[in-house]
């Protein structure tokens, strides 16, 4: 299964990486490098860390030990290199996180305009042109209210697609959903995948993870349990805690 | 049997029939939950009739056998006594109808100087409270916790006889720059505008509409390449600076009318009495407080999500707030800010407490005293204080309205 689109450029390097939230150790000593083009999910029961582990990528929360570079530049207490850092990463959350009080396209052009200084015409129509991607380019000019869960997570994606970003974080971004509409975000996903984006997925979706994946990451008590390209990973795994964590999710 | 159907209905077992009532189609009409509550709302509206006719009628006829005339002719008449602040001319030879016009604008003047002051500070302290540094936000903790629960009337009666009236005489008056702080009030030099002035006014209408060009020319550039126009800063410095060179050009055509001290007290200047401050301050730093817990509820009914969906999509805390968080939380804010404009200006009529010569103090206080038209002068000042406060809620319910239709 090597369909890899990697080059060797480094876009995520996390190396040593520790968090504590109070006395508790939530992430301990995770080394992972992600290279350009690479898509990884990661997977793991709740409150093993991975969530905090991609949502430290960007600086939505504070790791205490280790280092984190993305895209080569350092993440450290320079807010400029967060704010650099954050114009490189898109993020996608559970519950789509869309502006309630900003129609679609509003929402997609509200950070080209005023974070990328972008001018309204060309944003606007870049807009137009990745809900067009996404496939509700009609719906630009609703409310996120009146739109379907399938549908607003798709313009979730598009409005991070819309600052041109190298990496993506998709944080469980099909959990929220209705069974039907799952497929729908898949699709968009597998398609950015195809066109070479590097990714990061916290995800459940095993299908996803075996067409798509390079790498599948198991997480478990904060740490990286397991590494492997998805056939091994869901034929062969090494960890007993892997093999019981598979049985529980695919047993159905 | 066919004698039975219409007298007892149908008897399943079979014994002797009892006389049950037959099927009715029409409940009896005390059953009918709509006549009820017809019936029920006729008794009430001819009860409440007949409450305000008795009301009316024993008022009337008492009046009638002290020899009280009513009517409000007696608005026509001299005062004859003197009122200390008024923002119209006003001498002991005024009619009665003056003492209500001039209580009115100084309840007005007092309601809107408290709710221009009591917004600012309500939505700083709000915004501190929230803060990040520790020091910011307990200091604002303390002072909301302290100043929502002391009475208003303390609070009023601290600032006017512990803070102001402590001050020293006039002839042992506190100056800054020009100015004199002392137990009769805050002296402050009066503006006499001398030839050329106009000039300055013109340069600052000009400066005026030269900034609003500029929004616009900045909003059209925007749209069109991208780049951002420091807008504020740009129109401060017209508003500021055209008036202000025209000024210094044109001579300086403003002269200053210095209050002195003439035997026991100033002469000349505006004196702002010390009333007026005292009541500003208490009305304005405990609604500040109330207004301050309503900007922090609607700020935090704004979901974490929203502004960490700005943060990842590389939004800065201050663009954050201005665009996300600020649009959403003023639709939980706005209802009950509105509440407490209210609560403000009718607890400005507190005046009375301290002397201040708002409408409750001179017109329902003196004017009705010396006229005897009780009815009349408190029908008139409870009509003012539901006018105001039903114009201030139209308003507030306008201005909602606008920002509700974002939502969908």
């Amino acid at each position: 299964m090597s369909h890899s689109q990697a080059s060797d450029k480094l876009m995520v390097e996390l190396r040593d990486l520790n968090k504590w939230y109070g006395e508790f150790h939530v992430l301990k000593n995770i080394n992972l490098e992600v290279k350009q083009g690479e898509k990884i999910v990661i997977c793991g029961p709740s409150g093993s860390g991975k969530s905090t582990m991609i949502r430290c990528i960007n600086h939505l929360e504070e790791h205490q030990k280790g280092d984190i570079v993305v895209s080569g530049i350092p993440l450290n207490e320079d807010i400029k290199n967060i704010e650099a850092i954050r114009k490189e990463v898109g993020m996608v959350f559970q519950h789509f996180n869309l502006f309630p009080h900003l129609t679609v396209l509003e929402n997609c052009v509200l950070a080209p305009i005023w974070v990328k200084k972008m001018p309204r015409k060309e944003a606007e129509a870049q807009a137009m042109e990745l809900l067009e991607r996404v496939k509700i380019p009609d719906q630009a000019l609703k409310y996120p209210g009146q739109l379907s869960g399938g549908q607003q997570q798709r313009v979730a994606i598009a409005r991070s697609l819309c600052m041109n970003p190298d990496v993506m974080l998709f944080d469980e971004p099909t959990s929220a959903l209705d069974p039907e509409m799952i497929k729908e975000v898949l699709d968009v996903m597998i398609e950015l995948a195809t066109e070479g984006m590097t990714m990061l997925c916290v995800t459940h979706e095993m299908g996803f993870a075996k067409t798509v994946a390079d790498r599948v990451i198991f997480m478990d008590g904060g740490q990286i349990v397991e590494e492997n390209e998805p056939h091994e990973f869901f034929n062969n795994p090494q960890h007993e805690r892997t093999q019981l964590f598979l049985s529980q999710i695919l047993q159905h | 049997m066919s004698s039975d159907i219409s007298n007892s209905g149908h008897n399943p077992e079979g014994g002797p029939a009892k006389p049950k009532a037959p099927p009715q189609n029409k409940p009896k009409f005390w059953n009918d939950p709509k006549k009820r509550s017809l019936l029920f709302q006729v008794l009430l509206l001819s009860a409440l009739g007949f409450v305000f006719y008795s009301i009316i009628d024993n008022t009337l006829t008492n009046l009638e056998q002290r020899g009280i005339t009513t009517g409000f002719d007696f608005l026509t008449e001299e005062a004859g006594f003197g009122i200390a602040m008024s923002l119209v001319p006003y001498t002991e030879a005024s009619s009665y109808g003056m003492t209500f016009i001039v209580g009115l604008m100084n309840t007005i003047l007092i309601a809107l100087m408290g709710i221009f002051a009591a917004t600012i500070l309500g939505f700083l302290l709000g915004v501190a409270r929230l803060s990040d540094n520790w020091l910011i936000s307990k200091a604002s903790t303390i002072y909301i916790e302290t100043f929502r629960n002391i009475p208003l009337l303390l609070q009023i009666f601290f600032w006017y006889y512990a803070v102001l009236r402590t001050l020293p005489h006039p002839r042992q008056s506190m100056e800054f720059f020009g100015t004199f702080l002392n137990n009769r009030g805050f002296i402050v030099p009066a503006p006499v505008a001398e030839d050329g002035f106009g000039l300055v006014l013109f340069g600052f209408f000009v400066a005026l509409i030269g900034s609003w060009l500029i929004s616009r020319w900045s909003k059209k550039r925007q749209e069109l390449t991208g780049q951002q126009f420091p807008v504020f800063w740009v129109s401060l410095g017209l508003i500021v600076g055209i008036p202000l060179v025209l000024f210094m050009l044109s001579g300086m055509p403003l002269g200053l009318d210095h209050p002195e001290l003439k035997g026991f007290n100033f002469k000349g200047g505006i004196t702002v009495i010390p009333e007026l401050i005292a009541l500003w301050f208490a009305l304005s730093i405990y609604t500040a407080a109330f207004i301050a817990e309503t900007v922090r509820a609607g700020i935090l009914a704004v979901s974490h999500g929203q502004t960490e969906a700005a943060t990842a999509l590389g939004m800065s805390k201050a663009k954050t707030l201005r665009f996300i968080v600020i649009p959403q939380a003023l639709r939980v804010v706005i209802p009950p800010l509105t509440s407490q404009y209210l609560n403000l200006t009718k607890n400005s009529s507190l005046a009375t407490a301290i002397g201040y010569p708002d409408l409750v103090n001179v017109f329902a206080g003196t004017t009705l005293n010396q006229t005897g038209q009780a009815i009349e002068v408190i029908a008139m000042t409870m009509a003012v204080y539901l006018t105001l406060s039903l114009l201030t809620s139209t308003f507030m319910n306008w201005y909602n309205s606008r920002i509700q239709l974002t939502e969908r």
